[in-house]
Formats: structure tokens, sequence, C-alpha cells
């Protein structure tokens, strides 16, 4: 582990998670949770909600006085709604944290190599071709989504990463660019030709828990979990790269490989997660970012935090998208932008004095 | 389609709060915009809007029509053409040489752009209340030199509403009406909420809204936990039944979904304010009926 600096990170200091850091971030997942479960329009009251979760324990039976249908709130429609946050947040801020490090570009976020503009053409496409009013598990417009989205990141993948002037950084880069751009394009000439569902590609792209409910969060924990321990595994080396390329290509580090790797699994993650609760932004870019300046900047840091940090933000992004208009709800992409991008900025501001 | 017209109609009456609600007294004044400011009697209408269209023709002037958008598929009979009135195109409006064009929205270039073609245009932005769609009719009925039609028309309309308000059979039943199936939903001040409180029934999005006038979009829990008796699924035409309903997650401990109460209604006579409010009421009432036995 060597000791450097580049153009746009501090120093890479050989700092390790400490236990205190890794209590926190547990606690937080916890806490957001219990709240995640306990406010809603509904009045469950905080007792009640406790006794019934206790319920859930083998050996305990409470009567906690909750209606059939006041447990079916918060063990159909809560629950599984925080599981989901926990999981696309979790997903999105760790793939955010892994972009960054590959690409060495503090502007990457989840969606660099055109993965929200893929999601957003299969979505629309199989929105506007109505076949999106399958059930649950078969919906189409998930899996359409996923579909889309691979497609646009393998396509950013083979233009973008030919050998030539460019170095592959910047030349990946352009690729995702050119590649949302022309997904982007063909999306809104679909949707401009089908009006009537303009307001569902709308929700889509705008992001949502709200019609969350156990399917989603089976369709997508595998590959959250798949993807975020391949992240997890390469944090050690994500450090290396930032040194840049060539450097770390001399401490032995196969840095093609490791950004394939990294990629794919960020770029799938990103997929799943997209294709089961829309364009939720600002996540994969707020999170690392806030972790780095307040915790340090090695991916040692960064990619374990972020993974709990990540779920907490989202689930209290939720918490807000539901109460503040309540029983009205407003879509979860707005209040990550509205909150994160302030709360960022306070962060930002206060690193720099400290600096 | 559905969706369409239920964002027409949003758009609609926002624009509506904001004008005169006193336009189209009886004697001829009718606001029409740009045109020679005195049309006699319309000959060559376009419209698009699918309403406007429902009223034109219940007052029998369908042979004065030369038009009508690709929303207005009601009746058959209508010239109905690919012209959208969501997104209305200037130039194919004109190609048809209409003496009038009446629409429930202005997207923001659609009056300006007749006026400078002096062609007269009309709008006639969703109603609020069935006062505002006496009103359009009456315009139409002016317009079209059937005022005497107009006047039947109307009459007919509130015996009919009389009649079924008369017999309140939804008393003592809450309901939820679904725009979608992002859970939009209309408060009893909306022009279809009136509509169902002339049956007597109570409705759940009230509280969504300060002021309880709007479109509150609300969350699943907060349907779940009002436990409404009634569901009506303005998107059945979209795919929505009691079936997909019930499969919805936390869904099935619903009153309504377990007495089967999930009530698919018509799309068009649901999120339209012409002359079929009475088709859509008296069709909410038989199923109401049904199920009270």
């Amino acid at each position: 582990m060597s000791t450097s600096t580049n153009e746009n990170d501090c120093v890479v200091k050989p700092v390790s998670l400490n236990k205190s850091q890794l209590c926190l971030a547990v606690l937080a997942v916890l806490i957001t949770a219990f709240a995640g479960l306990v406010f809603g329009p509904a009045d469950l009251g905080m007792k009640e909600v406790i006794q019934e979760l206790f319920n859930k324990l083998p050996l305990i039976d409470f009567d906690s006085g909750l209606s059939s249908r006041q447990q079916a709130i918060l063990f159909e429609i809560r629950l599984p709604r925080v599981v989901l946050g926990l999981l696309v947040g979790s997903m999105l801020a760790t793939a955010g944290g892994a972009y960054q490090g590959v690409f060495r570009n503090p502007l990457a976020d989840p969606y660099l190599l055109g993965v929200a503009a893929g999601a957003g053409f299969g979505a629309t496409l199989a929105i506007v071709s109505g076949i999106g009013d399958g059930l649950g598990f078969l919906d189409p417009v998930p899996l359409a989504a996923f579909a889309g989205a691979l497609i646009a990141v393998a396509l950013t993948y083979t233009v973008g990463s030919g050998r030539g002037r460019l170095d592959q950084v910047t030349s990946l880069v352009l690729a995702g660019v050119a590649v949302a751009s022309f997904f982007t394009a063909v999306q809104t000439f679909i949707q401009q030709r089908e009006s009537e569902t303009i307001r569902q590609v709308y929700f889509f792209v705008l992001g949502q828990l709200r019609t969350a409910g156990w399917d989603e969060v089976t369709l997508l924990a595998p590959y959250t979990l798949i993807c975020i321990t391949v992240i997890f595994l390469t944090r050690r080396r994500l450090d290396a790269l930032a040194v840049g390329d060539e450097e770390a290509g001399s401490l032995g580090l196969d840095v093609r490989r490791l950004r394939l790797i990294t990629v794919i699994a960020a770029s799938l993650g990103t997929a799943a997660s997209v294709a089961v609760s829309g364009l939720i932004g600002f996540v994969g870019i707020i999170v690392p970012h806030t972790i780095r300046l307040i915790f340090g900047s090695s991916y040692r840091v960064i990619i374990p935090l972020t993974i709990f940090f990540g779920g907490a933000f989202l689930v209290v992004a939720d918490l807000v998208a539901r109460l503040i208009l309540q029983p009205a709800e407003i879509p979860i992409g707005v209040v990550t932008a509205f909150l994160g991008a302030p709360f960022f900025v306070v962060v930002l501001r206060t690193a720099w004095k400290n600096s | 389609m559905k969706l369409k017209s239920n964002l027409l109609l949003v758009l609609g009456t926002l624009a509506f709060v904001s004008l005169s609600c006193s336009s189209g007294s009886s004697t001829g004044q009718v606001p029409i915009s740009g045109g020679s400011s005195s049309i006699e009697t319309a000959e060559r209408i376009i419209s698009l809007s699918p309403t406007a269209t429902e009223i034109l023709f219940a007052l029998e002037a369908g042979n004065q029509v030369v038009a009508v958008d690709d929303q207005s598929n009601f009746p058959g009979t209508a010239p109905m053409t690919s012209m959208s009135g969501y997104t209305p195109n200037i130039e194919s409006i004109a190609e048809y040489q209409p003496d009038l064009v009446v629409a429930s929205y202005d997207p923001g270039d659609l009056v300006a752009g007749l006026k400078a073609l002096e062609v007269a245009t009309l709008l006639q932005p969703a109603a609020s209340s069935m006062e505002d769609t006496y009103a359009q009719i009456n315009e139409l009925g002016v317009l079209t030199g059937r005022q005497s039609e107009a006047s039947e028309l109307i009459e007919s309309i509130k015996s009919d509403l009389n009649e079924i308000a008369s017999k309140k059979v939804g008393e003592g039943l809450t309901y939820y009406h679904e725009i979608d199936n992002t859970f939009y939903s209309p408060t009893s001040k909306t022009f279809l909420g009136k509509l169902y409180s002339l049956l007597g029934l109570s409705n759940i999005a009230d509280p969504a809204i300060e002021g309880g006038f709007g479109w509150p979009q609300l969350s699943a829990e907060f349907i779940i936990d009002a436990d409404p008796d009634l569901i009506f699924l303005g998107d059945a035409n979209w795919g929505e039944s009691a079936e997909t309903v019930a499969a919805r997650p936390g869904w099935g401990s619903m009153t309504a979904v377990e007495k089967r109460q999930v009530i698919p209604v018509d799309t068009d006579t649901s999120g339209r304010w012409g002359p079929r409010v009475v088709d859509f009421l008296k069709s909410v009432r038989s199923a109401i009926e049904k199920i009270s036995g």
C-alpha cells in the first residue's frame, strides 16, 4: 500500500475501519429502520409495533391490539418498504463509491455508464407497449428496465474500452455520455408518441418505493448481496488504484480486470435497483462523499460505511416522502435531492474549513 | 386513453379555477377568442375536447362538426382524427378550415396560434361543478344555433340527477376512487367527488388535502387504514381489476376486497363532465344496489 497523491483526491492514508465507526453505522441502520416501521400515515403506535415485532420471535406471544389490517400495513407495506429502502440505498451508494474509485472521478455516480437511460428506455418501452400490467414478480416493467440497463452498460463498455489515444477512464466516461444521450433521445421519442402513459414514465423516472412489497425484495436481494460483496472485496485494490492506472499497474494490479469486475458488479446491482425502484438520484454521489469527508478517503473505510449509511439514508428519505404531505406521497427522488443536496453542501463547507 | 383524459381533467380544472365562473350567460355572450368577433352559427367545428364532442352531438349539432380529436370516442359517429387535444398542432387544425375550435385545455399557444389564423377558439376547461357543465352546454348551444336543444338537454340532465339524488343509495358508505395505480384520487370537492356525493357516499381522500379540493396521491397504507367500503377503479380500462387490487401487498385485508366491493367504472364517463355523467352515476348506483342486495 503506497501513499501518494493525485489531482483530485487527498492523500490516501492506509486507514482501516475501526469498531466505533462500524457500530455507529449499524446503529444508524437500526434506528432509521425502526423509525421507518413506526411512522407513517396510519397511526399504529410505537408500543404496538414493538410488540408485533417481538411477536414474530418464537415462543413470544403478545396481544398488541393491532387489527389484521394494521398488521398488514406493518408487515406487508412498511417492512418490505424499509427492507427495500435499505437494499436500494446500500446498492446505489456503494455502486457510486465504487465508480468514483474505479474512475477516479468525484462526479461518478451509479448512472454514469448509461444505466439510468437504458433502464428508462426499457421501462418506457414496456409501459408504452402495455405489457406492464402484470403482477409483482412477473411484472415486465422491472424486467425490461433491467435488460435496458444492462444493454446500455454493455454498449458503453464495448464502445469505450478500446485501446486508443484516450485513457480508459476518459473514454469510458465519454462513451457513457454518448450512450445515455442516445437512449434518452429514443425514450423521449417513444414517450412523446404515447402521451397517455407519460405519468407512469414520469413516476419511474423520479423513483419510488411506494408500491414495494416482498416480491420486489426477493427480486432484488440476491443481486444486491452479490454485487455489494464483490465491491466490498475490491476495496483494498480501489485504494491502490487511487494513485493512477500506471502506478497501480506497476504495483502488480491488473487495472483493466479490476475495472471490469467493479463496473460489472456496480452496474448489475444498480440495474436491479433501478428496475424495482426507478431512478433515485443523488444517493450514489452524496453518501460516499459525505463518508469520505467525515471518515477519510480510504476505500477500506468508505465502502463498508457506505453500505450501511446508504441504506439508512434512503430509509430516512422514504420516511420523509411518505410523511411530509401525508397521506399523500412525494417521489423519493425529490426527497433525496432536496434533503441530500443542502446536507452535502454543509458537509463540503465544513470539510473545507477544517482542512 | 384514460390517463390523458385525467391529465386534461386536472390541468383543465386548474385553469378553470383561475378563470371566472360567470362565463356564458344565456344571451349569446360566449367568450370566444379570435376570429370575427361575432360568429352567427358555427358550421365547421373542430372539437379537441371529448366532453365538448359529446355535448355537440347531444345537441344534435353533429353535422356541424368536421373533425374531433383522437380521444373523442363518443359517439361512434363523431369524425375522429389523429389530432391531439393534448399536444395540438395548429397547422393540422387549420387544414380543416374550421370556423370554431373547441378545446378543454390550451397547452400555451393554441389560442394565440389560432387567433393569428383568425380562427375562433372556445376554451371549455374541465368543469368543477354541474353548473359549469350547464354553462358549457349553453355556450355550445348558442354557437351552434341550438339554444332550445341546449335548454332541453340541461333540463333533462337536471331531472335525472335529481332523481338519482333523491335516493341516497350510498348513505353511510365510504369510498376510494382510484384514478390510476399510483393511487391518485379525487376529493369530494372535485367534479367527480361531487357526483359521488349525490349518492350519499363519503370520500376517504378528503383529509389528504387542506381545503379538500384536488387529486392527492394517497399512500397505500393510508388507503388500507381508511378501509373504505367501496373501491371504484377508474383505471379499470387500464388493466386494474378486483383481482389486481386483491394481489397488492396488504390490500387483501381490506373490507372492500374481502366483501368483493371493488367496482370497475368506465374511464370515459367518469373522466368527462358532459351529459353522460348521468350514465356514470346510474352505473355506480346499480353496482351499489347490487351489493347492498
